[in-house]
């Protein structure tokens, strides 16, 4: 609705009305004319596929009806403030028109763009012309009631009908002029109601149906138990390793200082030597929780952020490593963590695995909308990894995919192989 | 000789002072955040700083970057870089510039207290005191290249190792238990592979070798 301060007040509110009024007018005109045209054009030309003729105006014509259902969404949003997101899946951008158009079609978004406009050129033109006629017709009433009553009747018969009230002479007019009156007062209250009726209409049928949330809602429930797995499996091994190393270290430790404050006096060499191995295990135990807390969140990746993290990554590998950053700025705290294990684990495989003798990293964010963090991990080795159970790039997929994060791999036998991995994310 | 100390655990400030002092020090400073290291290294003109890598306010790499920049207003001013952990990212930014006096060791490295006063007193004096977990990065991920190193002895390869760190002849002679004359012959042999030429200068030494591991990467 508008969202001017002075929309309550009446000045405001006939504003309103005669915008709505505008607005739903040129609703009433456009409406019919562009979804009749484009319904029409999109079946002669899905129907023309199979002659081939269809293959390369299909494109077309299905972008002409994204227009105007984008078009619609835009003015839905500003108008109305009905917000009707698009669901389109993404088109390769010099895809050959077969493509295009098998690309276009499989997309359900296209369908139900199809299945709308038969529902918007009746439906839709009755609802837009609704508010449109409640706040043009008085107006008719009112000239009707001025005398242009004269031009239809001598007062003798009833030559006009306005509403239901015949006209017969200046009295019947000036009841027109009442009615009319009545109905623009109507229409000033509920025209823009009317209008956001029109556009709710549009989204009921536009907006991304059920199937998808669904879809949605069964990915989300997927990645989500994996994300819990995951972190599950996580504090069991950070719990086993600290009650196993550093802990045992520090008790043994312990009971190095007892004994030397037992031996002190009786023994000083034997308590000097056994104060070195207390020295020597704290030292162990420090040396095991810096590999623990490297495993939990390395400190380059809290200090730097992803880009220096992979470079210190990369230094330590026993192959030699080059790494391209491009971020402009830091991803979430969590993506970043999850992006760094991700490539932590693919440059473990690609070590222990493909026998390589240079890997490339390449990290870099493009900011189309949404954002993309993309990682691509080269290897010149021979090749021949799949992602499949037990493999250790599902156990990457699956991190990612907590993130709306994807993964693929290209490893022809014989090398080399190229690991990929996009994460949707923001840069702050 | 005055030092700056940058720490920000209370614990490990108040021993570090107190090991210091021990062997003589006067502790000019010993501050808990980065704004204030800067601003003790600016107007208290130390011998030496000794700084974590990790500082307030921002609790990510402050100490380091404050070590830079101070290194960058005054070349030269001697850093001794401590980490809960080390990694070569960090050791060669300390190194690029090439002026020396440059140490990053771990934290536990103070377990040993003669030899971390060893590595403060080497870095106040134009040195280097590289951490044997840094060097040793380097050494194992140049051995699997398979470049000239391959051709050092395993021996050569430990006085490699000390020599990096920054340790003198006389030093590295007395941890391997073998005359100053021996170490003296390894090095030349060591240099003679890796074709570079001979300088007395520990901290030339070191930066060679670093950039030698260092290079075509």
């Amino acid at each position: 609705m508008n969202t001017n301060g002075d929309n309550n007040t009446g000045g405001g509110r006939v504003r309103t009305a005669a915008l709505t009024g505008v607005r739903a007018l040129v609703l009433a005109v456009v409406v019919p004319v562009g979804s009749i045209t484009l319904f029409v054009l999109s079946v002669v030309s899905i129907a023309f596929v199979p002659l081939g003729i269809g293959i390369v105006t299909t494109p077309w014509v299905l972008a002409g009806v994204r227009g105007f259902a984008n078009w619609r969404r835009l003015v839905a949003a500003q108008w109305c403030g009905v917000r009707i997101p698009p669901a389109y899946r993404p088109l390769p951008k010099d895809a050959n028109p077969w493509t295009r158009c098998f690309g276009l079609l499989g997309d359900p978004a296209t369908w139900r763009d199809l299945m709308w406009l038969p529902v918007d050129m009746i439906a839709g033109f009755v609802t837009a012309l609704l508010p449109a006629a409640l706040l043009t017709y008085p107006f008719e009433g009112f000239a009707l009631g001025a005398g242009l009553w004269q031009v239809f009747t001598d007062g003798t018969r009833v030559g006009w009908w306005y509403g239901f009230v015949p006209i017969s002479g200046q009295l019947s007019a000036l009841a027109a002029a009442a009615l009319g009156a009545a109905l623009l007062v109507t229409g000033v209250y509920t025209a823009p109601l009317l209008l956001r009726v029109h556009f709710l209409l549009t989204r009921s049928v536009l907006a991304s149906g059920q199937g998808e949330l669904a879809e949605r809602v069964r990915v989300l429930t997927e990645t989500r138990r994996d994300a819990v797995d995951t972190s599950a499996a996580e504090l069991r091994r950070i719990e086993r390793d600290l009650h196993d190393g550093a802990q045992a270290r520090l008790v043994a430790m312990g009971m190095d200082l007892g004994t030397v404050e037992a031996l002190i006096e009786k023994d000083p060499a034997k308590a000097k030597q056994l104060l070195a191995n207390a020295r020597k295990s704290s030292a162990e135990a420090l040396t095991e929780l810096r590999d623990l807390v490297r495993g939990i969140h390395p400190p380059v990746l809290a200090e730097r952020g992803l880009g220096d993290a992979v470079r210190a990554l990369a230094l330590r590998l026993p192959i030699s490593t080059e790494v391209e950053v491009e971020l402009p700025g830091r991803a979430g705290e969590p993506v970043e963590a999850a992006a760094y294990f991700a490539v932590s684990e693919v440059l473990t495989n690609a070590v222990k695995h493909s026998g390589a003798d240079r890997i490339w990293v390449d990290i870099h964010h493009s900011p189309e909308p949404g954002g993309m963090l993309r990682i691509a991990v080269t290897d010149d080795g021979s090749g021949g990894a799949t992602v499949g159970a037990g493999s250790g790039l599902s156990g990457v997929e699956r991190r990612l995919g907590t993130f709306d994060g994807v993964l693929a791999v290209s490893s022809p036998a014989g090398g080399p192989t190229m690991v990929t991995m996009e994460i949707p994310c923001e840069l702050s | 000789m005055r030092v700056v100390l940058a720490e920000d655990l209370f614990l490990l400030r108040d021993g570090l002072v107190r090991l210091l002092e021990a062997f003589d020090f006067e502790i000019a400073a010993a501050v808990e955040t980065g704004p204030e290291l800067t601003r003790a290294l600016a107007e208290l003109n130390p011998d030496i700083a000794v700084v974590d890598v990790r500082l307030p306010p921002s609790h990510t790499d402050e100490g380091l970057q404050c070590a830079l920049a101070a290194r960058r207003a005054r070349p030269g001013l001697p850093v001794l870089v401590l980490s809960q952990h080390v990694e070569q990212l960090y050791a060669r930014e300390l190194l690029a510039d090439g002026a020396g006096g440059v140490g990053y060791l771990l934290k536990d490295r103070v377990f040993d207290a003669e030899q971390f006063i060893d590595a403060v007193r080497r870095v106040a004096a134009g040195g280097t005191a590289m951490d044997p977990q840094v060097i040793q990065q380097l050494l194992t991920r140049r051995q699997a290249d398979d470049r000239p190193l391959g051709r050092v002895t395993p021996r050569e390869l430990e006085v490699l190792e000390l020599m990096a760190q920054g340790r003198s002849n006389a030093a590295i002679a007395g941890q391997l238990v073998v005359t100053e004359r021996a170490i003296a012959k390894h090095t030349s042999n060591i240099f003679a592979k890796l074709g570079l030429e001979v300088s007395d200068d520990d901290n030339r030494r070191v930066l060679a070798v670093l950039a030698y591991l260092d290079q075509d990467r």
